[in-house]
C-alpha cells in the first residue's frame, strides 16, 4: 500500500462584509480575492496572481473598519468579521490620486483599455498638476535585437523584477535602483542588456502592464505603423489577460512559448 | 550562484577592505583564486548567501578605504556574498552616503536642513566645495558639518558650529578637527535638578565602564534578573510607558507580544537611526551615557527572550557609534552581557528609522518599508519575532526597573507617564536637550530655553506640525498635543522668531521628503515630488492659480496620508499643511 500523503490541514472559511454584502472566503485569501468573488471591480497595477504581492502601486486600496489608513486589497489577508468598503469617498480619492500622480509622470498611453477605463471611472485628470510637472521621460533603450526598454512608460510596479527574480526566472538581471522619484529599474551600473545577466526569457515582457518592456519586433512595427493591435497580441492583450487574472498564466505561457520557438517571432505568442 | 561580472577586477585596496571583514576566500566560487578543486565542485550556496546581511558593512569598509564604491569592488562583494550585481547596485544606489563615482579622500558634508539654514548654512555651502546634507543631529550647535577622510585609517568628525574659514581649512587638509573639542555636550536640564534620564550625562567618562558602575550602572540589569522576565514586563506595563521614537506605542504591550511569540529566535533591535530634522536626543544619550544604552538593551532582551541584539546607529553619528561599540565591548569583557549585541551603521537614509525599513537595511537590502501587518513582534528582522525600541525608550526602562512602574507613572499625566526629552533649537538663547515632565506647557519649555519674538514653533520635526504663538500653552503630552492636531513626534522643538523666512523653511521640508522618500509606493514617490513643485510655484515663482494649487496640495496630502505604505508618506504633508494654514506665507 502506498504511504499516506499529507494534503495539509483543511482550511476554514472566513466571513467578511464588503460594501454591506456578506461573503465567506477561504482563510488566507486576500481582500482582493474576496472582492473578485463578489465581482467588485478593483483596479490593480502591480498585482498579478502568480507574483508575490508587493503592494506598491496602492491603486487597490480599500477602507477597513478600525484601520487608521487605507489598506491594499491585493496583499491584506481577510480576517473574520472584517468590514470593508471599496467605494467610499476616501477610497475613491486615493485611487484617483494614484492614477493621476502616475499618469502625470509616466506615459501610460499603451496601458490596457481596462486601465484607461479606471482613469475615467475615477475622474483622473493628470494634467491638473501643470505642464511643468516632472516626468520620467527619457530616451528608449535599444541595446539588443530582441527587447526594447522604454522607461518613460515605467510605473515601477516591480513585476519585471519579481519575474526576473525568485517568482519565475531566478536570473536577477534587473533590480530597482536609486530612490524616491529617481527610483528606476536597472541592470547593475545601467549596463546594456547583452552585458547583463539577462537570458532573454521574456518573462519581464510578459508581465509589463504599460509597454515599457516590449519585443523589438513589436516596437519596430509600431514605429512603422504596421502594428495591428487587433490581430497581434501586444501589450494590450497581455495586460488585459493579466487583469482578468487568467489562471492559464500568461507568464507560464510566455515561458513555454520561448522555450519552443525563436523569440524573433516577436509578439505573436497569444 | 553563477554571477556574471563585467566590471574588471577589484584593486588590492578594495580586496583588502572586503577581506578585512570576511577573511580570505576559500575558492574561486567565493571570489578567490582558481584552485584545481574548483573545477570539480562548486562551493558557496546557502552558507554564503546567509551572509547577505553583511552587504552594508562591506560597502562601508570599501568606501572608508577608497572613498567610493567602484564597480569592481561591488562585484567582488557580490561574489563574496553571492548577491546578484543588479540587486547590490540597487542597494548601493539607495543610500545617500555611498558614492558611485570616484572622489577625493576628504569629503565635507554641511547640514543645510531647517535649523542649520537659520544659522547660515547656505553661506557656508556657497563658499566651499561641500556636499549638502540633511539634518546631522547637531542642531544645538548649528551650523553643523561632518568631515570624513578615507584611507587605511578612516576617520570621521562632527564639526559644530562650523565656520566658513574652518570648513575651507578642513577641506584644504588643514588641522583635523578634534573630536572632544568639537562636540561639547548640550546644556541639559531636568526637573528638580538632574534626576531623570540625563542624570549621568557629563557625570562620568563615557568610555569607562567603572565610571558607569560607580554611578550605579548595571544595578538595574541585576535587579531585572532577580525579578524575572515576567515581573519586568509587568512593571513596564504598569508604568504605562509609550515608545519615544515617535509612534507612541505602549512599550509593555510590545514586550509582552515578543515574549509570548513561539517562533525562535527572537531579535532585539535598538532603533538609533535618529534622523528627524531637529532631533538629537539619542545622539546625546549615546555619546554621553553609552553604557546605559547597552544596559537597557540587555534588560529588554532578558525580559522578552531575545537571543541577539542589534543597535542601528545612523551614519552621521560617528562618536556615538564609537562609544556604543566601546561600551558593548567593555560590558561583554566584564561578563555583564548574556546576549550578543552588534552595532550596525546606517548609510544615509531617513526612511531606515521606520522599523521595517530598518530590518531590510540590516538584512543588506534597500531600506524599503514592508507592509504591515504582519507586525515586527510576529515577523520582523530575518522574518523572526522582533522587539524594536528607541534609545530614549530603553533609558526609561532602566528607571522603571530601578524605581518600579507605579513610581514611574506618578510623574507626568495620566495618559503620558514619565518625563520626555525635548531637543530645543533654532532661535533660542540656550539651545539644547531638555528633560521635562510630560504635560509641562510648551511655554515653560520655551522660557527655559530663552525664546523671544516667536513667529512659530515646529513641534515634532519635519513630520510634525507648526504651532503659532497663540498655541504655546499646549501641554507637552501625547493627548495634549493630539487635542490641537499636533504631535510630540521625536521631541524636536524648533523655534522661529520674526526674522525667519518661513517660505524657505516650508520649501526645505518639502525637499527633505522628496529626497528621503524611498520611492516604493506611488502616493509618496510622486506625491512628495508634486508637493515640492507646487510649493515652489506658489511661494517662489508666485505663478499659477493659487486656490487651485492649495486644493491640489490638500488632495495630495490626503492620498499620501491614507494610501502610503509607511509613516514617512503618511506624515510627509503634515508640516506643510499646518504651515500653509497657520503661518502667513501665502499673504502678499
Amino acid at each position: 500500500m502506498a504511504d499516506a500523503v499529507f494534503v495539509g490541514m483543511p482550511k476554514r472559511l472566513v466571513g467578511v462584509n464588503i460594501d454591506g454584502r456578506e461573503i465567506e472566503v477561504v482563510e488566507g485569501s486576500t481582500i482582493l480575492d474576496a472582492c473578485r468573488r463578489l465581482t467588485i471591480d478593483t483596479p490593480t497595477l502591480c498585482q498579478l496572481d502568480n507574483l508575490t504581492p508587493v503592494n506598491v502601486c496602492r491603486v487597490c486600496v480599500v477602507e477597513v473598519e478600525g484601520s487608521r489608513v487605507l489598506v491594499p486589497a491585493c496583499s491584506r489577508k481577510v480576517e473574520a468579521g472584517m468590514k470593508i468598503r471599496t467605494d467610499s469617498e476616501r477610497v475613491r480619492h486615493s485611487r484617483r490620486l494614484v492614477l493621476e500622480l502616475l499618469a502625470s509622470s509616466v506615459d501610460m498611453s499603451l496601458c490596457s483599455a481596462q486601465v484607461q477605463g479606471w482613469m475615467s471611472q475615477y475622474g483622473a485628470q493628470p494634467e491638473r498638476f501643470g505642464a511643468e510637472a516632472a516626468t520620467v521621460a527619457q530616451p528608449v533603450k535599444v541595446d539588443n535585437d530582441l527587447y526594447v526598454r522604454d522607461y518613460s512608460r515605467c510605473i515601477l510596479c516591480y513585476k519585471c523584477v519579481e519575474a526576473c527574480g525568485v517568482d519565475a526566472q531566478n536570473t536577477f538581471a534587473i533590480g530597482v535602483a536609486g530612490r524616491g522619484f529617481d527610483a528606476h529599474i536597472s541592470t547593475e551600473f545601467d549596463t546594456p542588456l547583452p552585458d547583463s545577466a539577462c537570458v532573454y526569457c521574456g518573462n519581464c515582457i510578459g508581465v509589463c502592464p504599460t509597454g515599457a518592456l516590449m519585443f523589438k519586433s513589436e516596437h519596430d512595427m509600431r514605429a512603422e505603423g504596421t502594428w495591428d493591435e487587433g490581430l497581434r497580441g501586444g501589450v494590450h492583450a497581455r495586460a488585459a489577460r493579466a487583469g482578468q487574472h487568467d489562471r492559464e498564466s500568461h507568464l507560464a505561457a510566455g515561458q513555454q512559448r520561448h522555450r519552443g520557438a525563436p523569440l524573433r517571432e516577436g509578439a505573436v505568442w497569444v | 550562484m553563477d554571477i556574471r561580472t563585467t566590471g574588471g577586477p577589484p584593486t588590492a585596496d578594495e580586496v583588502a577592505a572586503v577581506d578585512g571583514l570576511l577573511g580570505t576566500p576559500d575558492s574561486l566560487w567565493e571570489g578567490g583564486r582558481r584552485r584545481p578543486a574548483d573545477d570539480h565542485f562548486a562551493r558557496g550556496g546557502r552558507a554564503v548567501r546567509s551572509q547577505r546581511h553583511l552587504l552594508l558593512p562591506l560597502l562601508h569598509a570599501i568606501q572608508d578605504r577608497t572613498g567610493w564604491v567602484s564597480r569592481g569592488a561591488l562585484e567582488y562583494a557580490c561574489r563574496r556574498l553571492s548577491i546578484p550585481p543588479a540587486e547590490a547596485y540597487g542597494v548601493v544606489s539607495f543610500y545617500a552616503r555611498f558614492a558611485l563615482k570616484p572622489r577625493g579622500a576628504l569629503t565635507l558634508r554641511v547640514c543645510d536642513d531647517i535649523v542649520c539654514k537659520l544659522a547660515g548654512a547656505d553661506e557656508i555651502c556657497a563658499a566651499v566645495d561641500a556636499e549638502r546634507s540633511p539634518c546631522l543631529g547637531l542642531c544645538d550647535r548649528a551650523p553643523a558639518a561632518l568631515v570624513e577622510r578615507s584611507g587605511s585609517s578612516y576617520e570621521e568628525r562632527q564639526i559644530a558650529p562650523v565656520t566658513v574659514a574652518q570648513a575651507a581649512d578642513t577641506l584644504r587638509g588643514g588641522e583635523w578637527p578634534d573630536q572632544t573639542l568639537s562636540t561639547p555636550l548640550s546644556p541639559t536640564l531636568s526637573p528638580g535638578g538632574r534626576g531623570g534620564l540625563l542624570r549621568r550625562v557629563a557625570a562620568y567618562d563615557p568610555e569607562r565602564l567603572d565610571g558607569y558602575r560607580a554611578l550605579g550602572g548595571f544595578a538595574a540589569l541585576m535587579r531585572a534578573r532577580e525579578m524575572g522576565s515576567e515581573a519586568v514586563i509587568r512593571e513596564v506595563t504598569e508604568a504605562r510607558l509609550l515608545g519615544r521614537g515617535g509612534a507612541a506605542f505602549p512599550t509593555g504591550r510590545k514586550w509582552e507580544s515578543v515574549a509570548k511569540a513561539t517562533e525562535r529566535p527572537h531579535y532585539l533591535v535598538c532603533n538609533a537611526d535618529e534622523s528627524e530634522p531637529g532631533t538629537f536626543k539619542d545622539r546625546v544619550l549615546m555619546e554621553a551615557d553609552p553604557f546605559a544604552v547597552v544596559e537597557g538593551m540587555a534588560i529588554a532582551a532578558f525580559a522578552t527572550g531575545c537571543e541577539k541584539g542589534y543597535i542601528y546607529i545612523r551614519a552621521e553619528y560617528p562618536l556615538a557609534r564609537a562609544r556604543v561599540e566601546n561600551a558593548v565591548a567593555q560590558a561583554r569583557g566584564a561578563g555583564l552581557l548574556d546576549i550578543e549585541i552588534e552595532v550596525r551603521r546606517g548609510a544615509g537614509a531617513y526612511i531606515c528609522g521606520e522599523e521595517t525599513a530598518l530590518f531590510n537595511s540590516i538584512e543588506g537590502k534597500r531600506g524599503e518599508p514592508r507592509n504591515k501587518p504582519p507586525f515586527p513582534v510576529e515577523v520582523g528582522l530575518f522574518g523572526k519575532p522582533t522587539l524594536v525600541n528607541n534609545v530614549e525608550t530603553l533609558f526609561n526602562v532602566l528607571n522603571i526597573v530601578s524605581e518600579g512602574g507605579a513610581a514611574f507613572a506618578s510623574v507626568g499625566t495620566k495618559d503620558s507617564t514619565g518625563t520626555r526629552l525635548f531637543c530645543v533649537s533654532g532661535h533660542v538663547e540656550r539651545p539644547g536637550l531638555y528633560e521635562v515632565a510630560m504635560g509641562t506647557p510648551l511655554r515653560e519649555l520655551l522660557a527655559l530655553a530663552g525664546a523671544q519674538d516667536i513667529q512659530a514653533v515646529l513641534l515634532g520635526g519635519a513630520a510634525g506640525s507648526f504651532l503659532t504663538p497663540e498655541q504655546v500653552d499646549v501641554p507637552l503630552s501625547f493627548e495634549g498635543t493630539r487635542a490641537i492636531g499636533a504631535t510630540l513626534g521625536s521631541g524636536a522643538v524648533i523655534v522661529f522668531d520674526e526674522s525667519a523666512d518661513m517660505k524657505q523653511v516650508l520649501l526645505r521640508i518639502a525637499r527633505f521628503f522628496r529626497d528621503e522618500s524611498c520611492g516604493q509606493c506611488v502616493p509618496c514617490r510622486v506625491g512628495t515630488k508634486r508637493q515640492e513643485e507646487i510649493l515652489e510655484r506658489m511661494l517662489v515663482e508666485r505663478n499659477g492659480d493659487r486656490s487651485a494649487d492649495v486644493m491640489l496640495l490638500s488632495d495630495i496630502a490626503q492620498a499620501m496620508r491614507d494610501a502610503s505604505i509607511c509613516g514617512l508618506g503618511q506624515t510627509a504633508a503634515n508640516a506643510i499643511a499646518s504651515g500653509l494654514t497657520q503661518l502667513k506665507v501665502l499673504n502678499g
